[in-house]
């Protein structure tokens, strides 16, 4: 399999056509999406239009952009202007934005073609994609396995081979736990880093657009396409961000890695032993690896359901049936609204509505939400002591392997606990990556997660690059 | 009102900027388009969507804070949630415990202070217009509406409950628009719905000083709304607990035609509105240098004005004068009287036209010349023409958007007339009226009347009244 750097260079030289390129990822969609369930759209009469565009650039001598004909599978929580958008929601089904995400644009302004919408947990609450409405996405490793989630259906695109990138979005680990159990690449960025403008919020102050690629260098080049300020996103950072791609190969010689027990200790035996060996070969590249322990990282997982929660229960009232989606009709406008609500969202969504809209009541507000506010800055303050002695972090992604479709559906806590390894960099809105680093003992893929300070994209994909060197099967095999 | 109560009154008063953009997009800021014409993905609240702070929104609500001589402080924005179908994302983007301004005071003419707990900023929402049967809203069959209002920026400035007459309320709203007019924050205009009125009202026995249980009164579309609804509402309030009742807290609608309040909805009724914090905002915090750069821009207060049309008189303003001076700063027409006076025209002379005739036709006025002004004061001063007749010239200046007043009047048939004409007049009146005469001369003063009258009528109006009487005092020696 190629890389997205290998076959943007043949589509710039002409060597290859984009639309050459469209059509075999379309046909590999048509031949086994039916099976896997990743992609929920597929525009493919729009993706042929792109790649047209994309070869006349080139037959012109226009420079067509770094992600020339490069197919991206979009989470369906990205709105693309004119076509479906349902956030894996039967709330949303039917609604076509009028306008593209930022990212959106960033991607065909870089020659990129979107294929299509991928599915996903309902707004991107949950860690299996089951909780869609459209029904639930198989690992492409082994189809009685869930695919993580909530980014799923990319990670699945990616690791399917439908496309050589996808675009996810990362609340409590949504990119990097999928990544890790479909055996792809994904990162979440600095909180800040890529707009948030098009990307239908769940939780507002902790959800990050990010990269699945098959290699860590596919990754940081789809990032350093992302990245960027848009006076779209108040949030986002006016700075203008440092390339990754040309220091990726730099190595790890002298920086300092912190081995996170705190990552590692709760997991099963064979994903902390995949950290471990990771750890030992960053030490055996020249890099300085020492154990930590961030005791404070043990609360991120309470905090967390508590703050995404609120935020969601803010964020998705305005799925009334008054404006867009669906309608389902009552005596009154508020009967309208409940109708349409109870019809529309799943049970997950529900729940954490419910959860959130405890958390801010008159008389709760201190003992929940604030309180979770209080130990978010405590797990934040956390990371400033670590990296006070070391350059970046390292543990695990997830604490298992895939499991199996449906085996903790029924049970929200088992699944929650899915996130207790990636949940701390939502927090503190660091950035952090999953690499494929060898299998379990179920013959699963195993992720290894790096993290870095603020800003430290650059060092982060660079010592993810030599954790992807040294794993275990060569990547992408 | 019986002497043995005594109201309590705060009054809220939201403004909506006179921006040229709503608070959060770019989509003009226009009242009486077309409906949902000035819309877009933000003041939609579609998904995905999200708010980006108008920095003119900012100044303009500075500029309110600094002229209340409030603490500008550092601020955030907060959700205000409630489902409501004119409200795009069924939360509002509000201020709520770090509001922009806080702590100031409003001075009434009569030097009474009413203190200003805050002023913050927040967005309005969309239009609902009930549609069916009555238009009332309980019969109605559906609801249209219009979102263009969607988004526009609000200052809402709560005053302490300071207040305790009626006479007072009416001063401080009075007071208040004309002060954000003067900043330029706002066009003023009630019946449009730039300027809203609440009241909280309650009443308590005279000479005690617990607050009684209020109750908050909505609809005041104008001063007089406000006036006779606060007489209306402490009336019930004192009847319920003369007869041995208690007051609900309530939340009370304002029926101009039936002359009443009515209850909307009661303290159990009210919303929990969970507010907290907006994530996709980051805090207003203004600098010196940007409060001094808007302090510096702001033009004079109408209590400045007032003092500046005090001072241009010789000695101080009579309760007329005073009258005066306040209608022609309420209306913006001082810088009229300041510039006629400052051509030669006498001030008070200035003022009093400007009070009464100019005043009348007030959007006339406004563009009306002061050279105009002045030259036409100046005939009047000079003699050339009566107060009559130059209140003629001035009616019809203002009607016809301006012109010569020589011109004019010598059009109307106001040619100064000659002293021997005058002479001749008065000398035919004389002998018309023998009897009359001779009782005049004997002191018989009320007839001075029945002869000015009298010469009126034979110079169709022409004779400067003030010169007949001269004549008719030196006649009767």
């Amino acid at each position: 399999m190629s890389t997205a750097l290998a076959l943007a260079a043949e589509v710039r030289s002409g060597r290859r056509s984009a639309r050459e390129v469209v059509e075999e990822s379309l046909a590999a969609v048509a031949a086994s999406n039916g099976e896997l369930n990743a992609f929920l759209t597929v525009v493919g009469d729009e993706a042929r239009l792109q790649a047209d565009a994309v070869d006349a650039a080139v037959a012109d001598g226009r420079d067509p952009g770094p992600l020339a004909g490069v197919p991206v599978a979009l989470k369906d929580n990205l709105c693309t202007r004119g076509s479906l958008t349902t956030c894996g929601s039967r709330i949303l089904e039917g609604w076509r934005p009028p306008y593209d995400a930022t990212v959106v644009e960033s991607l065909r302004v870089a020659g990129a073609i979107t294929i299509g919408k991928t599915n996903m947990d309902e707004f991107a609450m949950g860690s299996s994609t089951e909780n869609s409405a459209f029904g639930p996405t198989r690992n492409p490793r082994h189809p009685g396995k869930v695919p993580g989630g909530s980014s799923g259906g990319s990670a699945a695109a990616v690791a399917a081979g439908f496309t050589l990138l996808g675009l996810g979005s990362d609340t409590g680990g949504s990119i990097r736990q999928p990544a890790a159990l479909c055996g792809v690449v994904g990162m979440k960025p600095t909180y800040g880093r890529v707009s948030r403008y098009g990307l239908v919020a769940f939780a507002s102050s902790l959800d990050q657009i990010g990269p699945f690629a098959t290699t860590v260098e596919d990754a940081a080049l789809l990032y350093d396409v992302l990245a960027g300020h848009d006076p779209l996103d108040s949030t986002s950072l006016p700075s203008v961000p440092e390339p990754t791609l040309a220091s990726v190969h730099d190595g790890s010689e002298g920086i300092r890695v912190g081995l996170c027990r705190d990552l590692v200790d709760g997991c099963s035996p064979d994903v902390a032993a995949r950290v471990h060996e990771a750890a030992d070969a960053l030490a055996g590249a020249g890099a300085k690896v020492e154990e930590i322990s961030v005791p404070e990282f043990a609360y991120g997982l309470s905090a967390y359901y508590l703050i995404a929660p609120a935020e969601a229960s803010s964020n998705l009232a305005r799925y009334d049936g008054v404006r867009y989606g669906l309608r389902v009709d009552g005596e009154d406008a508020a009967a309208m609204n409940t109708a349409t609500r109870t019809a529309g969202f799943g049970a997950e969504v529900k729940r954490r509505v419910m959860l959130g809209t405890y958390a801010l009541s008159a008389g709760y507000y201190d003992a929940y939400y604030a309180q979770a506010q209080r130990v978010r800055t405590l797990v934040m303050q956390a990371f400033d002591r670590a990296y006070e002695s070391v350059d970046v972090l390292l543990g695990a992604t997830a604490p298992t392997t895939a499991f199996d479709l449906g085996a903790k559906v029924d049970d929200p806590m088992a699944m929650y606990m899915n996130d207790v390894c990636t949940i701390p960099s939502n927090l503190s809105g660091h950035p952090a990556i999953s690499v494929p680093f060898g299998t379990g003992d179920d013959g699963l893929p195993i992720g290894v997660q790096v993290m870095a300070p603020a800003l430290g994209e650059a060092i982060l994909f660079r010592l993810a690059r030599v954790v992807e060197a040294h794993a275990p099967q060569a990547a992408g095999s | 009102m019986s002497a043995d109560w005594e109201m309590v009154i705060g009054l809220e008063v939201h403004c909506e900027l006179a921006t040229a953009t709503k608070l959060f997009c770019g989509c003009r800021n226009s009242f009486g388009d077309e409906p949902n014409v000035n819309i877009c993905p933000v003041c939609l609240g579609l998904p995905g969507s999200l708010p980006v702070l108008n920095e003119q929104a900012v100044e303009l609500a500075m500029r309110i804070g600094d002229a209340l001589h409030c603490e500008i402080r550092p601020s955030e924005f907060a959700r205000k949630n409630y489902f409501y179908p004119d409200q795009a994302k069924d939360y509002q983007i509000s201020q709520y415990d770090r509001p922009l301004n806080t702590g100031g005071w409003l001075e009434l003419p009569d030097g009474f202070r009413v203190g200003v707990t805050r002023a913050h900023m927040e967005e309005d929402t969309g239009k609902l217009t009930h549609v069916g049967a009555s238009g009332r809203i309980n019969a109605a069959l559906h609801a249209l509406v219009d979102y263009n209002r969607s988004g526009v920026p609000l200052v809402e400035i709560v005053s302490e409950p300071d207040i305790r007459t009626v006479a007072h309320a009416r001063a401080y709203a009075s007071e208040l628009r004309g002060i954000l007019v003067a900043t330029g924050a706002s066009d003023g205009r009630m019946e449009e719905g730039s300027m809203r009125v609440d009241a909280n009202v309650s009443v308590r026995p005279a000479g005690t000083s617990a607050f009684g249980t209020r109750c908050e009164i909505k609809n005041l579309n104008s001063l007089r709304s406000l006036g006779r609804a606060m007489e209306y509402e402490a009336a019930r309030q004192i009847a319920v607990l003369e007869s041995g009742g208690s007051v609900d807290q309530q939340t009370r609608h304002w029926d101009e035609s039936a002359g009443r309040t009515e209850s909307m909805r009661s303290k159990e009724e009210a919303n929990d509105y969970r507010y907290f914090p907006e994530p996709d905002l980051v805090p207003l915090a203004p600098d010196a240098a940007w409060r001094e750069r808007v302090r510096a821009g702001m033009g004079p207060m109408p209590s400045d004005r007032r003092a500046q049309l005090a001072a241009a008189l010789d000695g101080a303003p009579t309760d007329a004068e005073a009258d005066q001076i306040r209608a022609v700063v309420d209306l913006g027409l001082d810088g009229l009287v300041t510039a006629a006076a400052e051509a030669g025209a006498p001030t008070s002379l200035a003022l009093a036209r400007a009070a009464n005739e100019v005043a009348a036709q007030s959007e006339a006025g406004l563009s009306l010349s002061a050279t105009t002004f002045a030259a036409l004061l100046a005939m009047e001063s000079g003699g050339q023409l009566s107060a009559t007749q130059s209140k003629a010239v001035l009616g019809a200046l203002l009607e016809r958007g301006g012109g010569d007043p020589a011109a004019m009047a010598k059009e109307m048939g106001f040619e100064a007339l000659g002293a021997d004409t005058l002479s001749a007049v008065v000398d035919e009146v004389i002998s018309a009226h023998p009897g009359e005469w001779e009782r005049f001369i004997s002191g018989e003063d009320k007839l001075m009347g029945m002869f000015t009258g009298e010469v009126m009528k034979a110079t169709s109006g022409k004779a400067n009244g003030k010169e007949v009487a001269a004549e008719l005092r030196r006649r009767r020696g």
